[in-house]
């Protein structure tokens, strides 16, 4: 834990806290918000901020601090789908094609440099187009258009590892590809795979974001912060910012904290981006 | 030699996408015809015209065939939702994204370039800004970027139009600033950190030391020694990034209402006019893979390791 403070400094302690709140928000929103997300009246359109509505009220007459604690559900268990699957499946190509090599390394490699062919949001809108909008499909095809990238470094790494004694011995002695691999490489490249999980973490997160905002995420009325800085673009127009500047405030503040814990963590390069 | 097998690759990935894409929207839930009936009960003659005239009772290969030698012929097919044939839409779409992605890219190198030589050579404020400025400004997601910018440029000072592409060319350009500002502005922010780097690991580097003991004047060390040996990083994440802008573009298109490809994209995939989606997925994998073809070899010429390192 001392390490761990030491490693982040103090910008970086403010980040975690940032991350810790965002997290803290999102699962105390049924207990903490005060307002029904979903629900809004006519009435009370457009209300500055008071004591009832904390930070105002949409143009729907929706309590905008309780969207943003609700939004911060959807915001974030899409970007975690993502990693997580990503992660796992990036982890178990990238293994399997430096344990067996040859053909099926070849084989696999072709597969990942045609996925590399796609931009992420491109695969992401024909996953959608073919499936339909939702937070569902676009974090789960987002998260094959992030595979090449995590498979990529984790394939490097652990092809150094192969070859190392602690590999090659319990191989000698006629212990099974899978178990090596899980017991052995696995926790080698371990933390190469947390710290790609955090900066994709934050690529997701604006990405999936952005699908919202095209209406083609996360559904109305649903709380997410890219569908409120989408839904808030015609108040802001109308000289209400409130709900567009907050909830991109909320995007801007979570990505940013956890680019900066990343990057102590290890940067960019491990989560197989070049920038 | 070494341009030859990559254009080829290019070839192989181009045709394997597409015969992926064709097949994803062949086997997509929901049936073309009743969507071209819109809920309209018909005769069932009537659908098995429709049928005849869009093709749809052929066997897969051969649509795809059919489909493949049209689009290699400049032929996308029709659009379902209009009638419209998809290359003309293609062709009218294309003027602004073009425009709207090379403007950015012109921002992000002078911009990310400029900010990042600045901060590597002096150090103090003008560096601390330049480093916070590019930690929060890649975490500004790009329809965040477009909304204030619109609402602090266009509705606030008047100095910019709010929506439309313009026309003619000087007045595209005029419409098209805001929008190439707030998508270039994350990718910048990277380019401006990477550059500010290399800057500084070149500054310390021997050759650079020498030559300021050798008295070389500073503006000569700047750009012989400093600049040309740091720009290699540096252009490999700028190619990345300009290839990321045709994906990136989508979204500020539809946040300022421009009708380039990525809003007919939107469109196309929330109305599902599948014609039009394979069309666009197409036209964009292959620019995609054209930039970043032209980037490699860019980096080849810039230095000449590279490609003796490919051709061997």
């Amino acid at each position: 834990m001392k390490r761990f403070v030491h490693r982040m400094g103090p910008l970086g302690m403010v980040a975690v806290g940032i991350l810790l709140l965002v997290v803290l928000g999102a699962l105390s929103a049924p207990l903490i918000a005060p307002y029904d997300p979903t629900i809004g009246s006519v009435t009370q359109r457009y209300l500055g901020p008071s004591a009832a509505h904390l930070l105002g009220t949409d143009q729907a007459g929706r309590d905008i601090f309780s969207r943003l604690l609700w939004g911060a559900r959807s915001s974030l268990i899409g970007p975690l789908i993502v990693v997580c699957v990503t992660a796992a499946l990036g982890t178990l190509i990238a293994l399997t094609s430096v344990w067996w090599g040859g053909a099926v390394d070849s084989l696999l490699s072709r597969l990942l440099d045609l996925l590399f062919a796609f931009p992420n949001l491109l695969l992401a809108m024909l996953a959608i187009a073919v499936f339909g909008p939702g937070l569902l499909t676009a974090a789960f095809a987002l998260a094959i258009a992030y595979i090449p990238y995590t498979a990529r470094v984790i394939r490097s790494t652990a092809l150094r590892e192969r070859n190392l004694p602690y590999v090659r011995s319990p191989e000698l002695q006629g212990i099974t590809g899978p178990t090596i691999a899980v017991r052995h490489l696995l926790p080698n490249v371990a933390p190469l795979i947390v710290t790609g999980a955090t900066i994709n973490f934050g690529f997701a997160m604006i990405e999936l974001a952005a699908l919202s905002f095209l209406g083609l995420g996360v559904q109305p009325p649903q709380a997410d912060w890219g569908l409120m800085v989408a839904n808030g673009q015609q108040s802001l127009l109308k000289g209400y910012p409130a709900e567009s500047i907050l909830a991109g405030l909320c995007i801007v503040l979570t990505v940013a904290s956890l680019g900066y814990v990343g990057d102590k963590l290890g940067g960019r390069a491990a989560a197989g981006r070049k920038a | 030699m070494y341009v030859l097998r990559r254009l080829l690759a290019l070839v192989g990935v181009l045709l394997v996408s597409s015969f992926l894409v064709f097949a994803a929207m062949y086997a997509a839930p929901g049936s073309p015809e009743n969507f071209l009936v819109q809920g309209r009960t018909v005769t069932p003659e009537v659908l098995a015209a429709i049928r005849r005239q869009y093709s749809l009772d052929d066997p897969f290969l051969v649509r795809f065939w059919n489909w493949l030698t049209g689009v290699l012929h400049g032929d996308f097919g029709q659009s379902l939702t209009n009638r419209q044939e998809v290359g003309d839409l293609l062709a009218n779409r294309l003027p602004t994204t073009l425009t709207l992605v090379a403007m950015a890219a012109v921002l992000i190198v002078v911009l990310g370039v400029g900010l990042g030589i600045v901060a590597g050579v002096r150090d103090g404020v003008v560096d601390k800004i330049v480093v916070l400025g590019s930690t929060v400004g890649f975490a500004v997601p790009t329809f965040f970027a477009a909304l204030l910018l619109m609402s602090v440029f266009s509705v606030w000072l008047g100095w910019f139009p709010v929506f439309g592409s313009g026309e003619g060319f000087a007045d595209r350009l005029w419409h098209l600033t805001l929008p190439a500002l707030a998508l270039a502005l994350p990718s910048a922010a990277v380019v401006a950190r990477i550059t500010r780097t290399a800057i500084r690991d070149e500054r310390d580097s021997e050759h650079a030391v020498m030559a300021i003991a050798r008295g070389v004047p500073s503006r000569i060390v700047m750009r012989r020694h400093l600049v040309r040996n740091s720009m290699l990083p540096v252009s490999t994440v700028v190619g990345v990034h300009i290839a990321g802008l045709i994906a990136g573009s989508f979204v500020v298109e539809y946040a300022f209402t421009l009708d380039g490809l990525g809003t007919l994209l939107v469109t196309a995939v929330q109305t599902k006019d599948f014609a039009v989606v394979q069309a666009i997925a197409i036209v964009l994998v292959a620019g995609f893979g054209i930039i970043n073809l032209l980037v490699d070899l860019l980096y080849a010429a810039i230095d000449p390791r590279v490609g003796s390192r490919h051709t061997a």
